[in-house]
């Protein structure tokens, strides 16, 4: 829970991130002035549909977006902004202090590396390791993410590893450095549940033992409520809402967050009708004028349709952009069992 | 509940022969095979929803392909009506294709890029000749309406269509020729979330409306329990428990279905666990574990289960598992040592 957190300052501060692409229709805005914050030994979770610019936001904050794509804003982490560091810094910064795992381990991976001596390379770059305590620690970070037979593993290459085994090696690569933050993209999307529950309890545990912050990548609101502190929405590019889990899954004041909600079948509901959401989420190159969301929202008005609401504060830590959040509040939470806090 | 039963599956077993590698032939073995499907039984009754659910590489689809006969079984059979459906030839086979239909997976390789949905739809109402052809542009309107698809969708291609409305096309396709079963494979798996509810509304009114038989194959539990009346889970290519729904979730029988629970993410930020549902992972269906397939991952394992093969039993109301253990998961059973909760 995110309580000692509000007093200290965020590990990473991030403001009016905005990332660009050129297409043949001219520029698109993946990710549209994006602010937030995350504290020290939090997980943060970047929740969204597909094109909802969560993977992109990523990719920016650890300028991983090469040309045609453009970054603006800013990434403060430790005093230094990450989108203005020179090369030498950031690669100290990158894979270092800040580790990320992705989602397909098999295309993230070398091929023809085996997976130890991918260990050992994060460890060279990042640590003052000798050979033979390299050697050591790649074996121990192998043991740490559990995977068994680590001394005779090291030499295997990720061919010959399973999918859970794959997103294994990689975390375990990712933890080579002792990050001070891990960004996760959709570390357990291609995973079976039971090896997807290994994962998303390994990177819970490592985070309580190492004190790392996390961000995590998902379209599983699942996994946001079984591993996150606070959740922001994405919708089209842009935040529509943050808070703590606990909070916006029982009063969520956004009708995409609402929707989202209530698009996941729950126990005790059989056979009955989902709250979906009707249409398809927006093309970045037509995004709606006023409030993206306007045209498949049930709560929509005029002012909907005209004015882009603004992120803004309705409690302490629960931010929202709509302009119509004191009626979907009152609507009420999709979620049964945490609707009574 | 109706027990008047449609399709049966009786002990299907099929495998997959693998490449006969050098070596092996140099030794006179024979080619390695995969175990996809190990002794199928189960009965599918009309108008219910039978969920099969079950992690990658457990046997689900290849099981879907079967009752379609898409694939042939190696051993046993699937009879529909009382007649097994591999000897079916000339108009009886017609009549079983049209009778039982597949959704595929992936909306972007089932449909035929070149076909406009209207040449897709007619395909399949002329092929079965299902209308007179001056009846077919007004049968592909209805179908539209029916998926909820714009009717100016008819003269567009595949491409134009986003994937929730791909599988709607889909779906159109297959309720053409008016059929009564339809199996459907990972039918929204390839979605997002919100799409997913409108096609998972979709098809619960649709089996309301038509009177349908549906076999909902999926991974995502919180899916087969929300569409099903009946859910069988399978492991390595057997069906470890099949029951209805809502008991073999509120009190599952066999271990790996326990597991499978555990292991889904609860919309709940209440429920945290920080125990893994369960260890290790699927073993090769090369090499299928002596004894019983779940041994090598179980908690509760002991000697027996490594030796001899756990068979489907009755655990009441039509309710049936395969396990050892025929006392697991009784709410007023002891509990087993390692069933208590950890510190």
């Amino acid at each position: 829970m995110p309580s000692a957190a509000t007093a200290t300052a965020p590990a990473l501060s991030v403001r009016n991130l905005t990332t660009t692409f050129s297409t043949p229709a001219g520029r698109v805005a993946a990710v549209d002035s994006v602010s937030f914050d995350v504290m020290p030994g939090e997980v943060l979770g970047l929740v969204g549909e597909s094109g909802s610019g969560k993977s992109v936001t990523l990719r920016s904050i650890m300028r991983l977006v090469h040309a045609p794509g453009e970054v603006t804003g800013s990434a403060h982490w430790q005093g230094r902004d990450l989108l203005t560091l020179n090369e030498r810094d950031l690669r100290k910064v990158r894979g270092g202090e800040i580790a990320m795992i992705f989602q397909e381990p098999m295309t993230a991976l070398n091929p023809v590396l085996p997976v130890g001596l991918q260990i050992e390379e994060n460890l060279h770059a990042h640590t003052t390791l000798d050979r033979a305590g390299r050697d050591r620690r790649a074996r121990e970070l192998m043991d740490l993410v559990g995977i068994p037979e680590a001394g005779r593993r090291l030499h295997d290459y990720p061919h010959q590893f399973s999918g859970g085994m794959r997103q294994r090696a990689m975390i375990a690569i990712s933890l080579a450095s002792n990050p001070r933050l891990l960004l996760a993209d959709e570390p357990t999307t291609a995973l079976d549940v039971t090896i997807q529950d290994q994962i998303l309890k390994l990177i819970l545990e490592l985070k309580r033992e190492l004190g790392m912050s996390v961000v995590f990548v998902t379209h599983d609101l699942g996994v946001v409520a079984a591993t996150c502190d606070r959740l922001a929405v994405m919708y089209a590019g842009r935040i529509v809402e943050t808070g703590p889990v606990s909070t916006v899954f029982a009063e969520p004041r956004h009708a995409y967050t609402r929707g989202l909600l209530g698009s996941v079948p729950q126990s005790g509901a059989e056979r009955t009708m989902l709250l979906s959401i009707e249409g398809t989420p927006p093309s970045l190159a037509a995004i709606p004028p006023g409030c993206a969301f306007n045209p498949r929202c049930s709560f929509a008005t005029d002012i909907c349709r005209t004015e882009r609401p603004a992120l803004l504060e309705i409690a302490p830590t629960h931010l929202v952009a709509c302009h119509h959040h004191d009626r979907v509040a009152a609507a009420g939470s999709p979620v049964a069992e945490v609707a009574a806090p | 509940m109706n027990t008047d039963v449609l399709i049966s599956a009786e002990a299907v077993t099929k495998e997959f022969r693998l490449p006969h590698s050098f070596g092996r032939r140099l030794a006179g073995q024979p080619p390695l095979a995969v175990h996809a499907l190990n002794g199928v039984s189960f009965e599918l009754h009309r108008g219910e929803t039978l969920g099969i659910v079950g992690e990658s590489g457990c046997g689900k689809s290849t099981l879907a392909r079967c009752l379609v006969r898409l694939l042939d079984c190696d051993d046993g059979k699937v009879m529909f009506e009382g007649k097994d459906i591999a000897t079916l030839a000339g108009a009886d086979r017609r009549a079983f294709n049209r009778r039982v239909q597949m959704i595929f997976q992936d909306p972007y390789s089932s449909l035929n890029p070149r076909m406009t949905v209207r040449q897709v739809l007619a395909e399949a109402l002329s092929v079965h000749r299902m209308r007179p052809r001056v009846e077919i542009p007004h049968r592909i309107a209805e179908l539209l309406d029916l998926v909820r698809l714009p009717a100016d969708a008819a003269d567009r291609y595949p491409h134009e269509f986003s994937g929730g409305q791909r599988q709607r096309i889909g779906i159109a396709r297959a309720l053409a020729v008016e059929p009564e079963v339809l199996v459907a494979d990972e039918l929204v798996s390839a979605l997002d979330v919100s799409v997913q509810a409108q096609v998972v509304n979709l098809l619960l009114q649709l089996q309301e409306q038509l009177q349908l038989t549906v076999v909902f194959v999926a991974h995502d539990l919180r899916l087969v329990r929300h569409i099903s009346h009946r859910v069988a889970v399978m492991y390595l290519g057997r069906i470890v428990e099949i029951g209805p729904t809502e008991q073999l979730f509120s009190a599952p029988r066999h271990p790996y279905t326990r597991a499978l629970l555990d292991a889904a993410p609860e919309l709940n930020p209440g429920h945290r666990s920080t125990r893994v549902a369960a260890r290790g992972e699927l073993p090769s269906p090369i090499h299928l574990p002596k004894g019983c397939a779940f041994n090598t991952r179980c908690p509760f394992a002991f000697d027996r289960c490594f030796v001899e093969r756990p068979e489907l039993t009755d655990r009441g109301s039509l309710h049936e598992a395969a396990c050892h253990l025929t006392e697991f998961g009784i709410p007023s059973a002891v509990p087993l040592a390692e069933d208590a909760p950890a510190p």
